[in-house]
């Protein structure tokens, strides 16, 4: 065997006309619908996330305005009770699975590689299968409506209301596959974001520089990484008593219904933070930017973080308060419940002082940032109020946990991402968007939506359950009820407002340039939109801020970013040591690839025939993505995953 | 050596840099032991299920006849012999022989299958189904999904070899060998938790 010596010493440069034309080359997606379904580019994934889940948001709120509708007047019938039921189950398992966190990882797959300065995800064809997947189990979800079949046991489907002998139909078995097809791609996305986070870091980008936002995803990864798994087992082991007359969930045969509020919140709760914390983040970085200074206690708010989530896998039992656990527990869970209020107040102070110490400049994107706090605050006391045992045992099943939800769900997670939006858009697409439509959009959102969830507090202390169809006219919740769904109009209008500003700023917005905002991070170094290579030279870090460091005078040094290191040989990245960010390889990235769209295909037929029972469809799918895989991990010369052919 | 920036205070220098995959620096390592963090918790939840009976309903819960050794024992010794195997054979693509990482694989590839069948007559010879009881229940849901790993395991092993033999890895390109190899140690080991969660807590009086 001869000896070859795998290394190479990488050119340093200063960025040149003639860098840039050869990077394009070696980057460019190739145009058509070839291109279109093998790129691999994590700004094109990043924005098929966040445009998918839009998507999702409007179905989920148009599920929402027909349920609101509905309980507008009191006996009213506008839709029938199954149709009530399909809807307020849709409804959730929308906003929860298929919008809170699709839309975050959107963010995070299109800012990853351009907060740490490197050129793509770890894995680019993984991130793709990830986007493929999820938009394929969405779909599977959405077909149960064709069929007039949606899941109707709401989105956490207690056993044993979800179990073949009082659900015979198709509703659950569509919930269950599809909850199992969308964890493989919540799955590899979060591998994706850690190794991406741990590996491909800019040189000098050590952990304590890597931005909030890159440390609240990273952190959900881990949790997803755990949590996930838990529910893949429960919705199939749901999915085997339904189909084989197992015996988990049902209360014959040694059963226990209760295991599946067990593996259930054992991924739901921790979930609850999973599409809050990017949001937080996002909020961590974008705040500060129009405050004119760096976020108070950058450690603080990252330890808080990670706290937070940490804790996180330990307030589940507080979703079961009311099941008659022993006493003990619900004691342990209620005081976890308590303690988890501590890191989340940290980054809520951090916020605070950060405005306060700053010279607040007001955009959409700073009112978005700044009243995500006060939204924050309201979702957070009312959830310390439902982890008081006593208080939980009147409270649960009631609308004060609905508006409690969604104070939580759109005060920190919509709240955020709108923000988002207005701070990133000009990054993505080049264009500004619209500042006055802007401040439309912003102070409609506002108002209606704590016109429709504020009252809620006072529906649910008066009694009303959550879930109900309708109400008789004599119980005084009608008032309020009408209110809400005023409210919840208004939110709507608001939100087309963002669609017309969008449709409106792409087409003649104001042009950005490379930092309108004039912020810190490298995402603000390239050009709005970025190169398909995002950077022409990969920047070397010296601080936690690279483009304020003549005003900040933090670190030990200056950033280069003008000047770095040169990789042209193809598609390549430098792979950086964990704590460190020191070069550590050259590593080449894959060029855009088909295979995780036909492994998506395959898949997708293998869970059509588990659904229908179709064993031999089932089969074929199943053979088809191993036969898929394994053409796709087969090892290459071009990725140098095995020794080059002999001949060269 | 080249100076990357002149006013960095801390010079970066950046010398000669590793190119590709490189032993266990590629970032399909670090992908690989994601999938074996988030598949560990897989187990750990069916696991916490079967204590949770266990626990819940006591000794009525387990089969008359307690699960025995005979075919299990055997069946954990071959498993952790193909580990051992292949254990070998990556050693041996470290001093750069082929042949013994070809032979580790071969042998590891041979006794997964043999763990495969005698699994499966221990099924066969259970006097209980899926449907029978919550145990019957989570005993072959259990083993099932480790058997579906040790079958993704084999395709794997069986890849490796094919790779392995069309002479795709030298002592530094090995990531991909690393990659699989280190996967069926952790079906291995996964396995130890299952025998001793079935076949060995009913007889320290558990359930």
């Amino acid at each position: 065997m001869a000896v070859t010596e795998y290394a190479r010493q990488p050119k340093v440069e200063t960025v040149s006309e003639a860098i840039r034309r050869k990077l394009l080359e070696l980057w460019e997606t190739k145009p058509g619908l070839y291109g279109w379904i093998a790129s691999v580019d994590h700004k094109e994934i990043g924005i098929r996330y966040i445009i998918t889940a839009f998507g999702f948001l409007m179905a989920g709120g148009i599920e929402a305005l027909i349920m609101r509708v509905q309980l507008a007047q009191p006996n009213s019938r506008v839709v029938t009770p199954e149709a009530y039921d399909q809807l307020f189950s849709m409804h959730g398992i929308t906003m929860i699975f298929l919008y809170a966190l699709p839309v975050l990882s959107g963010f995070s797959n299109y800012l990853f590689p351009l907060l740490l300065g490197t050129r793509d995800m770890a894995f680019p064809r993984l991130n793709a299968f990830s986007y493929w997947v999820y938009l394929a189990a969405g779909l599977f979800l959405y077909a149960s409506f064709l069929v007039g079949s949606a899941p109707n046991d709401g989105w956490f489907n207690y056993a044993p209301y979800s179990s073949h002998q009082f659900n015979p139909g198709p509703n659950m078995d569509f919930y269950a596959l599809g909850m199992v097809f969308l964890g493989i791609s919540t799955t590899v996305g979060a591998a994706n974001f850690l190794v991406t986070v741990m590996r491909l870091r800019a040189p000098g980008m050590s952990i304590n520089r890597i931005p909030i936002m890159v440390w609240g995803t990273t952190t959900i990864s881990v949790g997803n990484l755990l949590a996930v798994p838990a529910v893949s087992l429960a919705f199939f082991l749901l999915w085997l008593d339904r189909q084989f007359g197992t015996h988990f969930f049902s209360a014959a045969e040694g059963g226990q219904p209760l295991l599946w509020q067990h593996l259930f919140w054992l991924f739901a709760h921790p979930w609850v933070y999973v599409v809050v914390l990017p949001a937080m983040g996002m909020v961590s970085d974008g705040l500060p930017v129009f405050c004119r200074r760096p976020l108070v206690a950058y450690s603080l708010v990252v330890l808080g973080t990670i706290t937070t989530m940490v804790l996180g896998f330990g307030v589940l039992v507080h979703h079961m308060f009311a099941t008659g656990m022993p006493f003990l527990a619900l004691s342990f869970f209620s005081g976890a419940s308590f303690i988890i209020t501590i890191p989340s107040a940290v980054a809520v102070f951090a916020w605070v002082a950060t405005i306060w110490a700053g010279r607040p400049v007001i955009t959409t994107a700073f009112l978005y940032f700044a009243s995500f706090i006060p939204m924050f605050v309201i979702g957070g006391v009312s959830g310390v109020m439902t982890a008081a045992v006593p208080a939980d045992l009147q409270l649960t099943d009631t609308y004060f946990v609905v508006a409690h939800i969604h104070y939580v769900l759109i005060g920190i997670n919509v709240f955020g991402v709108l923000g988002g939006l207005y701070f990133w858009f000009p990054k993505m697409t080049g264009r500004m968007l619209d500042e006055r439509l802007g401040r439309w959009n912003f102070w409609t959102v506002f108002f209606g939506f704590n016109l429709a969830f504020l009252p809620m507090h006072w529906t649910g202390l008066m009694g009303m359950p959550r879930r109900v169809y309708t109400y008789p006219a004599d119980v005084g919740w009608t008032t309020l009820n009408l209110i809400t769904t005023i409210g919840a109009f208004i939110l709507a209008i608001g939100i087309f407002l963002l669609l017309v500003n969008v449709v409106k700023s792409l087409k003649n917005g104001a042009v950005a340039g490379d930092n309108p905002w004039d912020a810190p991070t490298l995402e603000w170094a390239t050009t709005s939109p970025p190169p398909p290579y995002n950077f022409p030279v990969i920047p070397v870090i010296a601080s936690r801020h690279p483009l304020w460091e003549d005003r900040l005078q933090e670190g030990t040094g200056h950033s280069s970013i003008s000047r770095g290191i040169v990789l042209d040989s193809g598609k390549e990245a430098i792979a950086t040591t964990v704590i460190d960010a020191e070069p550590d390889l050259i590593i080449k990235m894959p060029e855009d690839d088909p295979w995780p769209f036909i492994v998506t295909l395959a898949m997708a037929l293998g869970f059509v025939g588990l659904l229908l029972n179709w064993w031999w469809m089932a089969a074929v799918g199943g053979v088809a993505t191993f036969v898929g895989i394994f053409i796709w991990l087969w090892p290459r010369a071009d990725l140098a995953q095995r020794v080059e052919p002999a001949n060269e | 050596m080249s100076d990357v920036s002149g006013t960095v205070r801390e010079r970066l220098t950046i010398g000669r840099l590793g190119e590709g995959n490189i032993r266990r620096r590629a970032s399909g390592w670090w992908g690989i032991m994601m999938l074996i963090a988030t598949e560990a918790f897989l187990f750990v939840y069916l696991l916490f299920s079967y204590y949770y009976f266990a626990v819940q309903h006591g000794r009525a819960w387990l089969p008359d006849e307690l699960p025995e050794f005979r075919l299990s024992a055997p069946d954990t010794a071959i498993l952790l012999l193909s580990s051992v195997a292949i254990w070998f054979g990556e050693r041996g693509l470290r001093q750069g022989s082929r042949l013994r990482l070809l032979l580790g694989l071969a042998v590891g590839l041979v006794l997964g299958i043999a763990f495969v069948v005698i699994q499966y007559m221990e099924w066969m010879s259970k006097p209980f189904g899926i449907s029978s009881t919550s145990y019957g229940s989570l005993y072959f849901t259990i083993t099932g999904f480790h058997m579906a790993h040790v079958v993704a395991g084999i395709f794997i092993l069986a890849s490796l070899t094919l790779w392995s033999a069309l002479g795709y890895f030298d002592r530094t390109r090995s990531s991909t060998v690393h990659i699989g190899v280190i996967y069926w140690h952790f079906v291995d080991a996964v396995w130890l938790f299952i025998f001793f969660t079935i076949y060995v807590t009913p007889r320290l009086g558990l359930g």
